[in-house]
Parts: C-alpha cells; structure tokens; sequence
C-alpha cells in the first residue's frame, strides 16, 4: 500500500457471533479507497460474515451480534445512536445469488432504492438516475427497450448486473459483493469482472470470491481469511507472488481448502 | 428390461393421480350439474328483484336474502380482513416475539371452533346486550370466522417470499418497515388475496351462526341494528319447508350464491393480476 492511499473503511477488533459461535476473531483490516479489495479463504472461514458487518448486515440474523469497531471516513458505524439504515445507504451490496425484486418492472428494480425510501424525486430525475446506474452496470444497451419487464424475464448474467444497477442508483460510497458471480457462466463473469475494474476507479469495492483467478484479476488488495481470522492482507500482487504466512501459501497454491 | 418397467410404473402412476384428480373434480361437477338442473328454471327477473311472497302463494324472489348476504359479507370484511390481515403480519414479521407461538394456537383453535358456537358467542356477546338480532351481529360472527383464515393465509404467503428478497431491501437503506409494506407485502399479494377470497367464499355460506345472529327477514331489512335476511338462512328455511315452490325457490338460491361467490373471486383474480407494477 502507498502511503497516498487513503483508508475507507477500517475494521478494529472485530469480533462476530451466531448465537454462542463465533465466526470472526478479532478482525482488523484498513479498506483502501477507490480501490478493490478481495477477501478468499475456504468455505465457511467468514468471508460473508466479514462484508455483511461492514453494512449492518449481520445484525438482521436473529441472534446475531458483533463487537469491535468499523470506521467508515473515520466514523464508527457500531458507535451507539447510528442508525443501520444510513449506513446501508452508503455502503451498498449485491449478493451471490441475482435477487431482483420479481413484482418490479426492470426499471423499478433499478430505481428500487429511490422508490422504496420514501422522498419524493420528479420522474425525470427517476429517468436519469435509472439510464445512469444501467449504463454503469453496462446493462442499458440491453434492456433500454424492454424497461417495463419484469425484473426476473432476464437472464441470471442480467439480472445480477440489474442488481448491481439497483445497489448504484442509491449512489453508495462502497460496494459489497459476495460471490457476485458464482451462479454466473464464463461470459457473465468476464462482463461483472470488466464492471468491477469500471467502477473501482469511482467506488471502494470489496468482493468474496472463491476464484482465487478472479481475486487476482479483478482486484488490488486481496484478504486471506482461516477459520474466522485474518491471516493476510496485502497487495494482491504480493499476497500471491510471495505469501508471508504458510496458510496463505498453502491455500494458493491449492494444498487444501 | 428396466426402461420397460419404468415405463410401465410411469403410467400406473399417471393413470392413478388422474384417478384421483377425477374423484376430486367429480363431486364439484356433479353439484354444479345438479345445481343447475334443478335451480336454472326457478330464476328469472323476478328472483332478484321480488321479495319472498306468502305461503299459498307462488312467486316472488329472493332480493332481500340477496342484498343481505352482500350486506353481511360486507361487514364480515370491514371487521375481519384488516385485523385478519395485521395478525398475519404480524406472526411472520415478528417471528421472533414471545407472543407469536400463542397466537398462532389460539388461531389454530379458533379455525376449529365450531361455526354454530361462533354463533352463540356473537348471539352472547351482541343480541343479548342490544336485546335485538342484527346484522352486526351476523357480519360479527362471519367476521370471527374469517380471522383464522386471513391470520394464517397471510402469515404462511409471506413466509413464502424468499428471506434474499429482504435482504436485498435492506442493503439499499430502506426502513424495515418499508420494506414489510412494500417488498414482502407486496410480493405474497397473490396469495394473501387468495386466502381472503377463501375466507369470503367459506363465510358466505355460513348457515348456523346467522341463524341466531342475523336471523333473517321476509322483507328489507331496516338498517343494520335489525334482523337481516341472508341467502344460506333463505335456502335452509325454504329447504326444510313442506313446500315444492319453496323448495324450487331454494334450489335458485343455492344456484345464485354459488354463482356469487364464483363470481367474485374470478373477478378479484383477474383485477389483481398485474403481476408487477411499473411507475412509468
Ligand atoms: N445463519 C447462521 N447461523 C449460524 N451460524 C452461521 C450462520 N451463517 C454462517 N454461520 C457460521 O459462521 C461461519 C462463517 O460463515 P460464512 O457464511 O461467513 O462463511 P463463508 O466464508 O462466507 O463461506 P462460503 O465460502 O461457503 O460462503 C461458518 O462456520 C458458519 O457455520
Ligand atoms: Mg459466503
């Protein structure tokens, strides 16, 4: 990391719960901005845990808690009187599995967020906002004529750029993704990966992916998590080209996980 | 060969389930023919416009028992969809409260409660107090009826909408409420209106808890605080009647409200089926 690289979200002793298991140990981790970040590790290590606390996601799991910090600019989202659903606005995700919402036209869906949060905005601005967050998501060439369909007549590789669209039109700061594109086919992917390299250079991206390929394509910084710890943050170049802990090794180069 | 023999367990099983499907559909065929056959000749104008007319006498129509049925189950509605529907909201949005698991019991038992006690806790509760039957009594008792229905309908079509659909409100900042009214809602519409319609369907052609609610009136009724007739109230007094005009008038009635109830919830079907909405 440069040192001109300013941190966007910082994570501080991070400790998360399902009930009486914990699935995170004491995380701590400096999110560059405007930048992608990746986070690997095997199967249930705490990758998805990780990001949902990033957004006060985690919490909506019925017995579900965490303790520690998350800065956002500073400001720590888990300080007492913050309201989770500010922060959601400005830290957006999209999930592993395309979820448009089925009873919305495409252009609802994109314009969901503004619709569903209540405040009025004149239909133009709608207009703008929906063109705006699908030519981002590189999906408006499309769907520009069949706006008015239902949001699941798409294909999955569509439905989770409509997603994306959707999580950009409430204009986030940072984008959550967790295996954007694990229900996705080669050419779907090739097109979210594209995105992703598009929108980094505007937006603090963090993605899950199982595809150790994918982490070195698509991001700058890459995470490796181990049974709910951090074992190493680094450069993605470095993490892969010289792994300073033997997991991370071990892990690259496909010893077990 | 074993493709044969699947073959051949693949037909028996067809021919089976469509046996069955067939002893379903035969009763709901039989009662529709029989309905008709011998109801169809009794109904001209003068059954939907005429009051019942005298013993002795022939004619006359079944207007009032009409008008009240639509009366009652418009009151049945006003009182028990909304309260039926906020129960349902709440058991599943709410799934987490301590009180959920006993309302749910409770309207499990009151869905089998007898429909004749549901009576007698609305004749309790309403004419003995007001010292007069009524149709708020009568709308009282459907409405009780109804509660269960809606409660649980509603509660298990919103369990049905997928949990990933919540999730992808909540990760855009939308309230949790907003996204109750306006995704979860919204997505098990479908449904909800169904289980009202069955609801609607199953109170119309409730007999017993009329019978000392609302009992019924050979004439209009007067206003809301009196007596009111009612089709199923109309049918079983002309049915047990000693009559074959009455019993004729009767077999009209049943034809009419089966065709009422038929009637409304294809109607309510094809308004609701939009099956998204666009704001443009
Ligand atoms: N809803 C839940 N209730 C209880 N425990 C859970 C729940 N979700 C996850 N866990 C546990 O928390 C740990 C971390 O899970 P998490 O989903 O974060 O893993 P992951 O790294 O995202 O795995 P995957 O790669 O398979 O998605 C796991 O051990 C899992 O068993
Ligand atoms: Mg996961």
């Amino acid at each position: 990391m440069t040192s001109t690289t300013r941190t966007k979200l910082e994570v501080r002793q991070l400790d998360a719960w399902f009930g009486t298991t914990q699935a995170l140990h004491d995380i701590g981790l400096a999110i560059p901005e405007r930048a992608a970040t990746a986070i690997i590790g095997p199967s249930g290590c705490g990758k998805s845990t990780l990001i949902r606390c990033l957004n006060r996601m985690h919490e909506i799991v019925p017995g579900a808690r965490v303790s520690g910090q998350v800065l956002l600019d500073g400001e720590d989202i888990y300080r007492p009187g913050v309201d989770p659903v500010q922060v959601r606005a400005r830290v957006g995700m999209v999930f592993q599995r395309p979820n448009p919402f089925p009873t919305m036209s495409i252009y609802d869906n994109a314009a969901a967020g503004l619709l569903l949060s209540g405040g009025r905005r004149s239909r133009a601005d709608l207009d703008a906002a929906v063109e705006h967050s699908l030519r981002q998501a590189a999906l408006w060439d499309e769907v520009e004529d069949s706006l008015d369909a239902s949001g699941v007549s798409i294909s999955g590789g569509q439905q989770q750029r409509l997603c994306i669209a959707r999580a950009l039109a409430v204009e986030p700061e940072v984008i959550l993704m967790d295996e954007p594109c694990s229900a996705l086919d080669p050419i779907a992917t090739t097109k979210i990966e594209a995105l992703i390299h598009e929108l980094k250079a505007q937006y603090t991206i963090v993605i899950v992916t199982h595809s150790m390929q994918q982490a070195a394509r698509v991001s700058d910084y890459t995470v490796f998590m181990y049974l709910g710890k951090l074992i190493e943050f680094g450069s993605t170049e470095r993490l892969f080209t010289t792994p300073q802990k033997k997991e991370t090794e071990d892990y690259i180069t496909g010893r077990f996980g | 060969m074993r493709a044969t023999r699947r073959r051949i367990v693949d037909r028996v099983a067809r021919a089976l389930t469509l046996a069955c499907t067939a002893a379903v559909l035969a009763p709901l065929v039989l009662i529709i023919g029989y309905l008709l056959a011998k109801g169809v000749t009794s109904i001209n104008l003068d059954f939907f416009t005429q009051l019942p007319k005298p013993v002795g006498e022939s004619g006359g129509g079944m207007a009032n028992a009409i008008v009240g049925t639509l009366v009652l189950i418009g009151l049945a509605c006003a009182l028990g969809l909304p309260i039926g529907f906020g129960t349902g909201v709440f058991l599943a949005e709410y799934a987490h409260s301590r009180l959920v698991p006993t309302i749910r019991f409770c309207a499990d038992v009151l869905n089998g409660v007898p429909s004749i006690v549901i009576g007698i806790y609305a004749y309790t509760l309403i004419v003995l107090p007001t010292k007069s039957f009524s149709a708020y009594a009568g709308g009282f008792a459907l409405a009780v009826i109804m509660l269960p229905i809606v409660a649980r309908t509603t509660e298990e079509m919103l369990r049905l909408v997928p949990a990933n659909l919540r999730e992808a409100s909540l990760a855009l900042g939308v309230p949790a409420w907003r996204t109750t009214m306006r995704v979860i809602i919204r997505t098990a519409r479908g449904g909800i209106i169904t289980g009202c319609m069955l609801a609607i369907a199953r109170v119309a052609g409730e007999t017993a808890p009329l019978l000392f609610t609302a009992f019924g009136n050979q004439f209009w009724h007067h206003g809301l605080g009196g007596p009111i007739s009612s089709l199923p109230v109309q049918i079983y007094t002309y049915a047990i009647s000693p009559f074959d005009d009455w019993h004729r008038q009767a077999w009209a009635g049943a034809l009419v409200l089966l065709t009422l109830i038929s009637a409304t919830s294809l109607s309510v079907r094809l308004l609701t089926r939009g099956r998204f909405r666009t704001v443009r």
